[in-house]
């Protein structure tokens, strides 16, 4: 099992798109490699035969009927965003210029 | 120790008595035109300003994050109004209920306990929601939760501990700390909840009121802000066995807006609870969720309702459920990863909070980084670097992966155990309410609180909490029930008949004996209501 550090918190906490201060990655480390350390035994009782389960209740293939339902007016959703402009989510530019 | 000792004596009348009444007492009543839903109302508004405070004041049970009085009394008026005009109403129609802010209502504010919803108004509804508002209840408020669900104290709400009635230093337990501890203080008669790991059943266990998890599928998820979609079930919090089921027959059945509902109608729920016979049903102790790791306290009470059963003739077993040991373990890869997924979506575009990067360029993705580390708190980022981390590659097998095949050795344990017991019990959570700010530190020790509870939700069965007594330290001792999936009738069967068996020892219903709460000042938004 190998012990996370800040820098492995980093790059986690980055690709979760996730801005942490200095001190919370030391704090996040110590806590999530107790965590992680409580948690491994899983491994350990399962074998290769044993079946996944992702989900609780074997429902399969749930279709609606194909027809038009009534959805949300646009302003109405645009009205808890951030920032919007002519009916659309107003979001900042997307790559960055050098 | 027996609560009926010092219970509140006297006649009770007006208002307090109207907080008081159990729901099923409150719908009886509108029906027969002895009470209008103004009223009952009103009585709960007055009981919310009276003591509830608010979440972040330091006073009061704070079990509500907003209280929407305007909007209630509006709702009862209509209510009124159509029952003077001879209308057939729901049976509930009138009856208020208090909604847990991790589900959307369409005009009223829903932070699921974070910043970084803040302000956020929806522009729907949940289904759940709508079949209350169709139903006629008015809705009172949305109720205070640790942030996004996740944690087990209401602790890890962005504005604020909730309380727990029985004793204002201690936790209600959480996440749904805020709904138990409505329907607990008689805030409100009905709370809904919603329940990942046991978040309304811990927290009933701790607040000496009744919760239920149905069956995963069993009450429509659309409209919850999810945290673990394969685990995440809504369901009623009450103050009784019966009200529960009334509750919950409300919310449940098919969603065509939910592929994950159920296809059946709900059962006859609050008949299973009425009926109060047990003779010839199969009790199940589960023997890894009792003795080691659970109070002194906590298995007496447990052992001695268990008594009650059997002499009521129910047949008590012992059944075994080993991968039970490793439920907590893969429930706490599972649900991380899910919530990883999940919580992707609050990226400062479309609702909520939007940050700007102290420094650098202002681009999309480091914009989302800002926002998400200025409005997430402290465990919603643990839990999200953590399921990140269990899905990264090179761990996915190992962690998530395993984590998943628990899940079936955990449903092979249930059907193995029910083969030999119609339903399963333990206690529901290893010990009473702990004090604030005891287990804020350490994780491990507050995931611990969910230790019984978890293993229904990874396998997707029901499961209630109702109170088994008091131990010597005065607080409640939760009970639970478990039974298999799509046979959520079982629960109120054998919760009813215990409620009763208990309630005829203890002289009256255990909360009759919570102590009075102190008066605090109210929040601004009740205050004027």
């Amino acid at each position: 099992m190998p012990a996370l550090s800040p820098d492995d918190v980093a790059r986690l906490a980055a690709l979760a798109r996730i801005d942490l201060e200095p001190a919370e990655l030391e704090r996040l480390a110590g806590e999530l490699d107790a965590v992680v350390a409580a948690v491994a035994s899983v491994s350990s009782v399962v074998s290769d035969d044993v079946p996944a389960t992702s989900h609780p209740l074997p429902l399969v293939d749930v279709y609606r009927e194909d027809v038009v339902e009534p959805s949300l007016p646009a302003e109405a959703v645009l009205a808890g965003a951030p920032a919007a402009q002519d009916g659309r989510f107003l979001v900042p530019q997307i790559l960055e210029e050098d | 120790m027996s609560p009926s000792a010092d219970r509140s004596s006297g006649p009770q009348t007006g208002a307090d008595e109207l907080v008081r009444a159990s729901a099923a007492d409150l719908a009886r009543r509108l029906a027969a035109g002895e009470v209008s839903s103004e009223d009952v109302v009103r009585a709960h508004l007055d009981r919310i300003a009276a003591v509830d405070g608010a979440p972040g004041d330091g006073r009061g049970v704070a079990a509500y994050l907003h209280v929407s009085g305007e909007e209630a009394l509006a709702a009862a008026r209509d209510v009124d109004a159509r029952r003077a005009a001879g209308e057939q109403l729901h049976a509930l129609a009138g009856v208020p209920v208090a909604v847990k802010d991790v589900v959307v209502t369409r005009g009223t504010p829903t932070t699921a306990g974070s910043k970084i919803l803040e302000g956020w108004v929806p522009p729907y509804d949940a289904t759940l929601v709508e079949r209350l508002r169709a139903a006629g209840m008015p809705l009172l408020g949305k109720t205070n939760m640790d942030e996004f669900a996740m944690g087990s104290s209401t602790e890890h709400s962005a504005y604020g501990p909730s309380r727990n009635p029985w004793d204002t230093a201690r936790t209600p337990g959480g996440s749904g700390g805020g709904s138990a501890a409505a329907v607990a203080a008689f805030e409100a008669p009905l709370a809904v909840g919603t329940d990942t790991g046991g978040s309304i059943r811990q927290p009933a266990a701790v607040t000496g009121s009744v919760g239920v998890k149905p069956t995963y599928g069993g009450i429509s998820r659309y409209g919850l802000i999810a945290m673990a979609s394969s685990l995440d079930q809504a369901g009623p919090c009450a103050r009784s066995v019966l009200d529960a089921a009334l509750l919950h027959e409300v919310m449940g059945g098919h969603d065509p807006r939910d592929a994950t509902s159920l296809p059946d109608p709900v059962g006859p729920l609050a008949e299973a609870a009425r009926s109060r016979d047990v003779r010839g049903m199969r009790v199940g102790v589960v023997r890894e969720l009792t003795g080691e790791g659970f109070s002194s306290e906590v298995m007496a009470s447990f052992r001695s309702a268990l008594d009650l059963l059997a002499d009521a003739g129910a047949e008590v077993v012992e059944v075994s459920c080993p991968t039970f040991a490793h439920a907590l373990d893969a429930y706490y890869l599972v649900m991380p990863s899910e919530a990883s997924s999940n919580l992707a979506r609050f990226d400062g575009m479309r609702f909520g909070l939007r940050v700007e990067p102290s420094e650098g360029p202002v681009t999309a993705e480091r914009v989302m980084a800002a926002t998400r580390g200025a409005g997430f708190g402290p465990e919603v980022k643990r839990r999200i670097i953590l399921g990140t981390y269990a899905l990264s590659a090179g761990y996915y097998d190992a962690y998530y992966g395993s984590a998943q095949k628990v899940r079936t050795l955990v449903q092979r344990d249930f059907a193995a155990a029910h083969e030999q017991a119609d339903v399963l019990v333990s206690p529901t959570a290893p010990t009473t309410a702990f004090p604030l700010g005891s287990r804020l530190d350490d994780p491990l020790a507050m995931y611990a609180a969910d230790i019984a509870t978890i293993p229904a939700n990874l396998a997707g069965v029901p499961g209630m909490s109702l109170p088994s007594g008091l131990a010597a330290d005065g607080l409640p001792v939760g009970f639970q029930v478990m039974a298999p999936a799509r046979a959520d009738e079982r629960l109120y069967r054998l919760g009813g008949a215990l409620e009763a068996l208990l309630e005829d020892r203890w002289g009256g219903p255990l909360l009759a004996s919570a102590p009075a709460l102190d008066t605090v000042p109210a929040r601004p938004e009740v205050a004027t209501a």
